[in-house]
């Protein structure tokens, strides 16, 4: 194919060769960024949260009338043996807070009582004996907490475990060369020795700038002594359902002068993760549909001037065809035309995208864009633009030579 | 002649159905997507209490000193929120005009009649200058004397909403609510106020947020009853003592504060009277590092508290390039469009029409495009903002709504932005020479 009458063609056309390579450029640089916050989001969402989500609920219980530490720790005891008769829990335990509710208690974690130095931050989870079992955790190393060693903590109290235990990740992180099982860490000015090591269990939070850490936790022995405190229940297979709906009346049954919210009081944790990654899920959702929007506006902008473009060279093609150029030399000259446009506009996108991407990392703290996007970008428009071509350039193929005879 | 060109416009734009209508979709799904994610922004990015917002400083005061910085981003900046000691004595000097500090409470409240269940409020303990500080609007009563937060006495003022639940919305001034076990006097109830994003607390809810304001009592009532601060609570270090004492006398961060200061002297005197605080801690042992302080006014400090999400302005940006792609598609099928005209437009210029009459046919014919597309528009960002709750968190999506100035902007923003697309299209076309049209054919 030559090249050359084609330059010389799209010379007589600049302002609308530049349109539309223009917009292939800024829809290449949209797309390959949108692309890539698609799939951070994807990523994000499907971050397992290290517990076993499908036999899980979540009850968030407050006292009413300002009870002392001392009747919580008896209305809490009565709670959970209220919730563990109900046909269907398999566990329960209390605590502070549980993944993806993005509220909760962070400390620094070290190998000394410096608060200067810590290792990394961790989230403190509050668990008795019974949260292991619960959750689902796997334990890897060493052991449980035993039921003697679970202490009690009202509002502000101290946390000074002498035991603790932690995540995979956390213990490699404190001791990168061996076994953590045994040894001490700091999260307060007292040691805690570390009895256990759990395989896996993300932070409460899902926030990416604390994602550095999103998998450093660590499981104290303490019942939550304060006003509120969520409830975890573990349930037998298939009795989610059967529990989520009777589980506030039974509580409320047992003790009326509690909050359990209406609205929220009683969580699935498929509730609980479409809350946490409800910005996450949008942004997927609204990127992808700017993504699709853009690439048909983009599409059908080619045809629309590819097919003008046609029409008004009827005449010419008609001559070529007159000539003795055959039906496939015109196809492949509208195919030929539309990717040298479309290269130059993938070139010049390509390095918009670069640049929007370092704007946006400048302006908004994301991370870079990975090459392989504007690759994927790259085909995607080149493709998108043959494909566009592609049905009037057969039209011109189909242009008879007898229309070289033909004035006007 | 107006009235003609629209004529020959409609004309032109029946000639090629296909062509027009797919200039009018790009118009219309460019603006319905700048505007939606706009009416997104400019719900997030809207001030709160405009007409005295530049009133409202936010003092920072450096507690923590070096332990508290170099984590990542740290630009240096004070904590954003105060310690006990130093809100109770910045309120003991009372230096500005107004000033409450404050700290996010959830109590309980017990409904009298017998067989309802126990509720829970969210709420704030503050000072009597609370109320007029930020304006809040009162439907009966009104908030509670200086007096009565020395006295500590047990008054509360309530929302709207609680008013409705217990008291059926009748004046409940001076009637008893039951809050933790404990009575209060109601002395005011709010007329439903929700300021988003909640100004007065930025540093406890984010900025938005779905939680109601139910409750106000007095800060030293909250405090002398040990009503547990239901917001955050962020310690560089153990607090020495454990339970609420200690929390009050660690250096633990979990009150916001808020003054009002009506001119930029008084501001100035507030900032050397903070440094001067500082110096004072400094010279006492108690802080070891030089005054480092910020007063910043509310849309400083709400732009400094990053109130508006990333998201929201990552999807404004991508919208917004969405509508350019759209405007080049648009400016590219003008091209065509009206360069196929150059026949017409040879004759109009050959029979004495000036290269003006041809801009004013062509950018009529841009505008009804515009027009077209705004309509379109309009429709497919109502749509679109009924949908944001399906793709963005509860306390943002429920402030983006469609109203008259949207609607105008909408558009607006469609007929000027093709109008601008078809300048240089028109431009050509009005280059176009007569003498060479009717020689050729």
């Amino acid at each position: 194919m030559q090249i050359r009458p084609i330059l010389a063609a799209l010379r007589h056309h600049k302002a609308g060769t530049l349109l539309i390579a223009l917009q292939i450029a800024l829809t290449l640089a949209i797309v390959c960024n949108a692309l890539f916050i698609i799939h951070e989001r994807l990523t994000r969402l499907s971050q397992p949260s290290g517990i076993d989500e499908p036999n899980l609920l979540v009850i968030h219980n407050g006292w009413a009338g300002k009870p002392q530490e001392g009747e919580i720790a008896s209305l809490m005891a009565s709670d959970l043996d209220t919730l563990r008769k109900i046909p269907g829990v398999a566990d329960v335990y209390a605590t502070n807070t549980y993944p993806l509710n993005n509220v909760g208690i962070a400390y620094g974690i070290g190998h000394s009582p410096d608060k200067l130095k810590p290792v990394t931050t961790t989230a403190i989870y509050l668990a008795d004996e019974n949260a292991l079992p619960t959750l689902g955790l796997k334990l890897i190393a060493g052991r449980n907490f035993r039921p003697d060693e679970i202490g009690q903590i009202g509002l502000h109290g101290d946390t000074d475990p002498s035991a603790i235990i932690v995540t995979s990740a956390l213990a490699k992180l404190l001791f990168p060369d061996g076994s953590a099982v045994g040894k001490v860490a700091y999260i307060s000015a007292k040691p805690s020795t570390i009895v256990g090591v759990v395989e896996r269990m993300r932070t409460p939070w899902v926030d990416s700038s604390l994602a550095k850490w999103a998998d450093c936790s660590t499981l104290i022995p303490y019942r939550p002594l304060t006003s509120a405190s969520q409830y975890v229940v573990r349930v037998q297979p298939g009795q989610l359902e059967n529990v989520t709906r009777h589980v506030r009346a039974m509580l409320y049954a047992a003790n009326r002068m509690r909050v359990i919210s209406p609205k929220d009081g009683v969580q699935t944790f498929a509730d609980i993760r479409a809350i946490a990654y409800n910005s996450d899920r949008g942004m997927a959702i609204l990127m992808s549909a700017i993504s699709t929007i853009l690439l048909i506006i983009t599409g059908a902008g080619i045809v629309g001037l590819t097919s003008f473009w046609v029409g008004q060279r009827r005449k010419q093609i008609g001559v070529r065809r007159a000539l003795g150029a055959t039906r496939h030399d015109i196809l492949s000259y509208f195919l030929t035309e539309n990717l040298l446009i479309g290269v130059g506009g993938v070139v010049m996108g390509g390095v918009l995208a670069i640049a929007l991407n370092m704007w946006l990392m400048k302006q908004f703290e994301m991370d870079k864009l990975a090459p392989g996007y504007v690759l994927a970008g790259v085909v995607t428009l080149l493709l998108l633009g043959q494909g566009a071509v592609l049905a009037p350039a057969l039209r011109a193929s189909n242009v008879p030579p007898v229309e070289a005879t033909r004035s006007v | 002649m107006l009235g003609y060109y629209v004529d020959l416009a409609i004309r032109s734009l029946k000639r090629s159905p296909g062509l027009t209508l797919l200039m009018i979709l790009a118009v219309g799904f460019g603006v319905a997507a700048s505007m939606t994610t706009y009416s997104v922004f400019r719900a997030v990015s809207g001030d709160p209490i405009p007409w005295k917002s530049s009133q409202l400083y936010v003092p920072q005061i450096e507690m923590w000193g070096p332990k508290g910085h170099g984590g990542d981003g740290d630009n240096g900046d004070p904590p954003d929120a105060m310690d006990y000691t130093d809100a109770i004595a910045l309120m003991r000097d009372h230096r500005a005009k107004y000033q409450s500090a404050m700290y996010m409470i959830s109590p309980s409240l017990v409904p009298a009649q017998a067989g309802k269940h126990p509720i829970n409020v969210g709420g704030h303990a503050v000072y009597n200058e609370f109320f007029p500080m930020t304006d809040a609007p009162f439907q009966y009563g009104s908030g509670w004397s200086a007096a009565e937060d020395e006295q500590r006495a047990a008054v509360a003022v309530i929302s709207d909403k609680i008013n409705q639940k217990l008291f059926g919305g009748a004046n409940s001034v001076g009637k008893t609510i039951n809050v933790d076990s404990k009575d209060y006097r109601v002395v005011g109830v709010l007329k439903p106020w929700n300021p988003q994003p909640r100004f007065y607390d930025v540093s406890n809810t984010g900025g938005f947020t779905t939680n109601d304001e139910d409750l106000f009592i007095p800060f030293l009532r909250g405090i002398d009853v040990g009503m547990a601060n239901s917001g955050n609570t962020n310690c560089v270090e153990t607090p020495t003592q454990s339970g609420f004492k200690g929390l009050q006398e660690s250096s633990c961060i979990w009150m916001s504060y808020m003054v009002q200061l009506d001119d930029a002297s008084a501001a100035k005197a507030y900032k050397s009277y903070l440094d001067g605080y500082a110096q004072e801690q400094q010279h006492a042992g108690r802080f070891s590092w030089a005054p480092n302080n910020r007063l910043r006014n509310l849309p400083q400090w709400l732009d400094a508290e990053h109130v508006v999400p990333t998201d929201t302005e990552i999807s404004l940006l991508v919208a917004i390039g969405l509508l350019v792609v759209c405007l080049v598609n648009t400016a590219g099928l003008l091209l065509a469009k009206f360069l196929r005209r150059s026949n017409e437009i040879g004759v109009r210029r050959a029979l004495g029409a000036p290269r003006a009459a041809i801009y004013a046919q062509f950018l009529v014919e841009a505008a009804m495009v515009g027009f077209s597309g705004g309509v379109l528009g309009l429709l497919l960002t109502g749509i679109g903002i009924h949908s944001v709750s399906w793709v963005l968190p509860k306390d943002i999506a429920s402030l983006a709504r469609l109203d008259r100035p949207l609607l105008l902007l909408t558009l607006l923003v469609a007929v000027v932005a093709t109008v601008l697309a078809g300048v240089y299209p028109t431009f050509r076309a009005a280059r176009v020479q007569p003498a060479w049209q009717l020689k050729s054919n």
